[in-house]
């Protein structure tokens, strides 16, 4: 039987703001595309990541309605890699640093993202092969 | 499982913070019993120099009132056994090696990094 | 020996940073650890074979691979038939392989 890896990431970036964030989430379908289960850490403005209110608009430079321009969600692709993940026996698990979350008000988080603490970081660490932090800038 | 914390950007947020987040979070997870190093390179070297004072914001009539202390903050991880090691170069490119230091810290010299990576199970750079 | 995964996303030409990803690679294989360089995003910029010469020929000079992120290359119009001698493209699989097997993986 090949062995079940466990990779861990840590992210910092708010959506939106940088190419980071598209990288990482490449990086977490090709871990669960293996069948790798994957920890997030979110922490600082990633915890915005997951915020349920994120909302898709028009863009009237391209003359595109809301559905032809069907913009990216970062709660989307969370959303798409959870179920990605369950198609491929692996599980994506998305922790939110708790007091990042208060201050940045995104309390609102979609189905399965769930709040945590520096020590679930730690905890995820050390259940994982290695662990990857993608630092702001 | 021992971790090397690379901390390469000083003052990113950390007003609004009011905490360097990467010394923070530092804290927060040695509070969970992690086995902590942590590395200054770059501009954050910056953080071991003697009369850093971040207060006095003022916006409106908002005050801060807990301005952050990142040296105090390295004197407090080092309190509680975690190291903290400085990259002489960087030090010396901002004509730091003339001012007075963060007592305790470890100097080092670039070419040092990979032994000192070696003592450690991972290298986090944030 | 722990192997070690650079991973650079900076622009060569923007900082410094990116050079110290280089010389920390050199110093890394000159330790012995097995060292991979892959560049992403504007860390691609550095592989156009007409680019000015940086720090990445000295890497290129050495046992280190160095692989270059082929969305990122794809992105700015960097062909694969136009990289630097000794750079390759390849998929972001590459970071997800090295980190199952236990390397280190750091950004910068």
């Amino acid at each position: 039987m090949a062995t079940k890896h466990t990779l861990t990431f840590v992210l910092m970036d708010a959506p939106f703001e940088s190419a980071r964030t598209t990288t990482a989430f490449r990086l977490l379908h090709a871990a669960l595309d293996r069948g790798y289960d994957v920890n997030v850490f979110a922490y600082e403005g990633a915890v915005a990541l997951s915020f349920a209110k994120q909302a898709q608009h028009p863009n009237a430079v391209h003359g595109r309605d809301v559905a032809q321009e069907d913009h990216p969600l970062s709660k989307n692709w969370i959303a798409a890699l959870m179920a990605h993940a369950r198609t491929r026996g692996a599980d994506l698990k998305w922790v939110n640093c708790g007091l990042c979350v208060d201050e940045r008000g995104v309390g609102e988080a979609i189905e399965g993202a769930q709040r945590g603490s520096p020590a679930d970081c730690w905890k995820m660490a050390q259940q994982s092969s290695t662990t990857l932090v993608i630092p702001t800038k | 499982m021992k971790v090397r914390q690379i901390v390469e950007t000083a003052y990113r947020a950390t007003t609004e913070e009011q905490d360097d987040t990467v010394i923070w979070i530092s804290h927060a997870m040695r509070g969970a019993s992690a086995e902590l190093g942590v590395l200054l390179t770059g501009n954050a070297v910056n953080y071991v120099a003697g009369e850093q004072d971040g207060s006095g914001l003022m916006l409106g009539a908002w005050r801060q009132t807990q301005p952050p202390a990142p040296a105090q903050d390295l004197a407090a991880l080092m309190r509680k056994d975690v190291p903290v090691y400085c990259v002489r170069e960087d030090l010396a490119e901002r004509g730091l090696m003339e001012c007075k230091l963060l007592e305790g810290i470890v100097l080092m010299s670039r070419n040092q990094l990979p032994r000192l990576f070696g003592e450690y199970d991972q290298v986090w750079r944030w | 020996m722990r192997g070690y995964l650079l991973i650079e996303s900076r622009d060569p030409f923007e900082s410094t940073g990116a050079a110290r990803t280089c010389e920390l690679a050199i110093q890394l294989r000159a330790a012995g650890h097995d060292v991979a360089l892959f560049l992403v995003q504007n860390g691609v910029l550095a592989v156009r074979s007409g680019a000015r010469r940086t720090e990445l020929d000295k890497v290129l000079g050495t046992k280190i691979e160095v692989l270059a992120d082929d969305f990122s290359l794809r992105e700015r119009g960097i062909a694969p038939a136009s990289l630097s001698g000794g750079v390759k493209a390849a998929p972001i699989d590459s970071v997800v392989e090295r980190m199952a097997a236990g390397w280190n993986a750091i950004w910068h």
